[in-house]
């Protein structure tokens, strides 16, 4: 007999050991879920990992209210397929309640905002764990996490002086106020994700796949036309064949030119591509060290 | 497709990061934005060269420094194999980082600047990956650009590693002279040293067997969580869910479950996809039982006629890694499997001076990256398996019951 599993199979059950020892050390944990392939992916292994049992903790979305529609929609059939409980964490809430200040400029960004709102939520329904989707190979301050995150009261990240882990042994001993981050699929890549999608015929947003959209090219990035932004002197949209590789705000997303429209066309694009997927994230460029500021002040 | 994991180690500046950038570079994974990014910075900080180390030190403090502080992880495959690649720090003082990213790996090239030979980190590093079991150690005798790609300079440094690691317990041990920064002998070979008859680094990582990591023969179910849903459609249902640590579980299979030392059958092995045939490591599943019995996380399935021993005082081989040095008589929370308890050191046998691998006996004082072996008794049994039996049933870490940091790893003998 021989005893091997695939890659997929590996990652597959690596994940559910992870969240299955969330749901056992942590009292309140919520999984983060935002629409996009990775938190669908995660949900996908939670539903699998508490078979035929249901998720023993909500799903929470912190909506920046830039979304696209279709994201929206999605969300909502798809929690409600799996019959999970899904919270709410508004933007526009801690913005109207004056917790955060609205960027102002051509292209304002939520994204910074992002971590109050989700700050607050956790504040307020007492999560000790947040499941997140974040990979190690989506960016270089993510190369660096743990499966097990530790955040202080104030919900850092202190990338210096994280705990040592061990084999499978993750230590969730915790203060009161502290909290985790837990990220199940931080080994798999982008590409494992379509492969895995494709292998368990899991249902994805039609954002991912491409489709004709009025976009406007602005520094080297394809923003999608929303009412969010403000086109500058000279700006136009035009029409192009889109695809989205990440999903997030709707002002920093930038959308690719491709006529992949099926997974496998996804797949072979990804697999010849130049350019990672954060490549089209405009709040990414910000700085060199965008992201490991944004997780140092609470974003997950 | 097959996937290989494995870790970096080395000293300080012996080029790891680099090597790694090569590594990504040569294997084409490494993509135009971030080679972009990484050209930015490097003509920024006015270096006339591309610093691939930029790529694997995402940290800003690392940047700064120029040194790795913590461990990152990459990825990359190749038409052979998959690989998840640990890079870890060579600094004394991270050394925790890098049991942490060697925990988990099939293999770890160690790197050995040419001109220095092997040095103090060279060897606690050897040790470390010799303690944790790792069985196919790769030994990088990296710069040999600066040792005008000198055989005899190869030899020596060989004959010294070989010298020193007679002492340890690795099965696999290879060498390769190489030069990060040019690129010999990483993916390609290069015609710098013809002398050389071995594999460029990346055809022995894409070729070496890794089939018996696990151990399919003492099988071994640690429970993680009970599933009950209670529900219309399974009013009834209770299932065991874990991962396999060990041999195999099949419908029908006699089953005792530990500490308790209940007996029943397998009645079946399900997952989400439906029920399997059998499951071995490293499988999620969820184990149902012909009897219902009071089972909880902490306790383990095994088959009667091959238990885990049932203890509660422990042999450790520990790594320390607190600034804090371990307390004799001290207690200490300890995760082993999924089993919480508490303990107290009952006595420090010896530290192992790592120079020599000598043991130190009268020295009790364990610090930050000592090792040492101690004796230990838990609060409640553990189910123990020798670490060299088995890495999951054989390995505990101690926490610290005040501050919650993890403070050592630990192998049971």
């Amino acid at each position: 007999m021989d005893y091997r599993l695939s890659h997929l199979k590996q990652l597959e059950s690596e994940a559910i050991y992870v969240i299955r020892e969330t749901a056992a050390q942590f009292e309140r944990p919520v999984l983060l879920f935002s629409g996009g392939k990775d938190s669908i992916t995660l949900a996908w292994l939670a539903q699998k990992a508490f078979s035929p049992g249901k998720l023993p903790f909500p799903m929470m979305h912190v909506d920046t209210g830039h979304n696209f529609p279709e994201t929206i929609e999605f969300r909502d059939k798809f929690v409600s397929d799996m019959g999970a409980r899904l919270i709410v964490g508004s933007v526009q809430e801690s913005i109207d309640k004056g917790r955060v200040v609205e960027e102002k400029g051509p292209n304002p960004s939520r994204n910074g905002l992002q971590s109050v709102t989700l700050l607050d939520s956790i504040e307020e329904y007492k999560f000790d764990a947040c499941l997140g989707g974040a990979r190690r190979d989506e960016e270089k301050a993510r190369a660096k996490e743990r499966f097990f995150s530790h955040r202080d009261e104030f919900g850092q990240w202190e990338p210096k002086n994280q705990r040592p882990e061990l084999w499978d042994l993750y230590n969730g001993f915790k203060h009161p106020g502290e909290n985790f981050r837990v990220f199940p699929i931080s080994n798999w890549t982008e590409l494992d994700v379509w492969m895995y999608l494709m292998e368990e015929k899991v249902p994805m947003p039609n954002l991912y796949f491409a489709h004709k959209r009025k976009v406007v090219n602005r520094d080297g990035v394809w923003l999608a036309e929303s009412p969010f932004i403000t086109l500058m002197d000279g700006e136009q949209y035009e029409e192009r064949t889109v695809r989205f590789r990440t999903i997030g705000d709707a002002t920093c997303t930038g959308a690719f030119l491709s006529e992949a429209d099926t997974i496998p066309a996804i797949i072979d694009e990804i697999s010849t591509t130049h350019i990672t997927e954060r490549g089209g994230r405009a709040d990414d460029k910000r700085s060199e060290s965008a992201m490991e500021d944004r997780k140092k002040q609470g974003y997950f | 497709m097959d996937l290989l994991r494995f870790s970096t180690a080395g000293s300080v500046d012996d080029g790891k990061s680099t090597l790694i950038g090569r590594l990504l570079y040569d294997t084409k994974s490494i993509f135009q934005d971030q080679l972009e990014s990484i050209e930015r910075t490097s003509e920024a900080r006015g270096d006339d060269y591309l610093d691939l180390a930029l790529l694997t030190d995402g940290l800003k403090a690392e940047r700064e420094q120029g040194i790795t502080i913590d461990v990152a992880y990459r990825y990359f495959a190749t038409p052979r194999r998959k690989f998840i690649l640990a890079d870890t720090p060579g600094h004394i003082q991270y050394t925790r980082n890098m049991v942490t990213g060697a925990s988990t790996v099939n293999l770890a090239i160690i790197l050995i600047d040419a001109r220095h030979g092997v040095v103090e980190q060279t060897r606690r590093h050897s040790f470390i990956a010799s303690l944790l079991q790792i069985k196919h150690v790769i030994v990088a005798i990296n710069k040999m650009d600066l040792v005008d790609y000198s055989e005899e300079q190869y030899n020596k440094v060989v004959e010294e590693y070989k010298e020193f690691s007679s002492k340890l317990n690795i099965p696999d041990i290879r060498y390769i002279p190489m030069s990060a920064l040019k690129g010999d002998n990483v993916v390609e070979r290069g015609d710098k040293m013809p002398w050389f008859e071995g594999s460029p680094l990346l055809y022995t990582l894409e070729t070496v067997q890794i089939g018996h990591d696990y151990n399919h023969v003492d099988s071994r179910f640690p429970v993680q969580y009970v599933i009950r849903p209670q529900s219309e459609k399974y009013p009834d249902y209770r299932g065991y869910a874990g991962r396999v640590a060990g041999g195999v579980f099949k419908p029908g299979d006699e089953v005792m479950v530990l500490p308790s030392g209940f007996t029943s059958k397998v009645k079946s092995v399900d997952t989400y996809d439906g029920p399997v045939e059998e499951a071995f490591a490293p499988m999620s599943v969820t184990i149902t039982l012909e009897d219902d019995i009071d089972i909880s996380r902490g306790d383990m399935i095994v088959k009667p006629e091959n238990k885990a021993e049932v203890s509660q005082d422990i042999e450790l081989m520990l790594c320390w890694m607190n600034e804090k040095p371990l307390q004799p008589r001290g207690k200490y929370k300890l995760k082993h499997t999924s089993r919480d308890a508490r303990c107290i050191v009952k006595d420090v046998r010896y530290k192992v001076d790592v120079n020599t691998l000598h043991r130190v006996e009268g020295d009790n004082n364990i610090g930050l990256n000592d090792i040492g072996r101690v004796l230990i008794r838990t609060t409640v049994p553990l189910m123990k398996d020798s670490y060299t039996r088995n890495r999951y049933t054989g390995s505990v870490i101690l926490i610290d019951e005040f501050t919650n940091e993890t403070v050592a790893a630990g192998m049971i003998l």
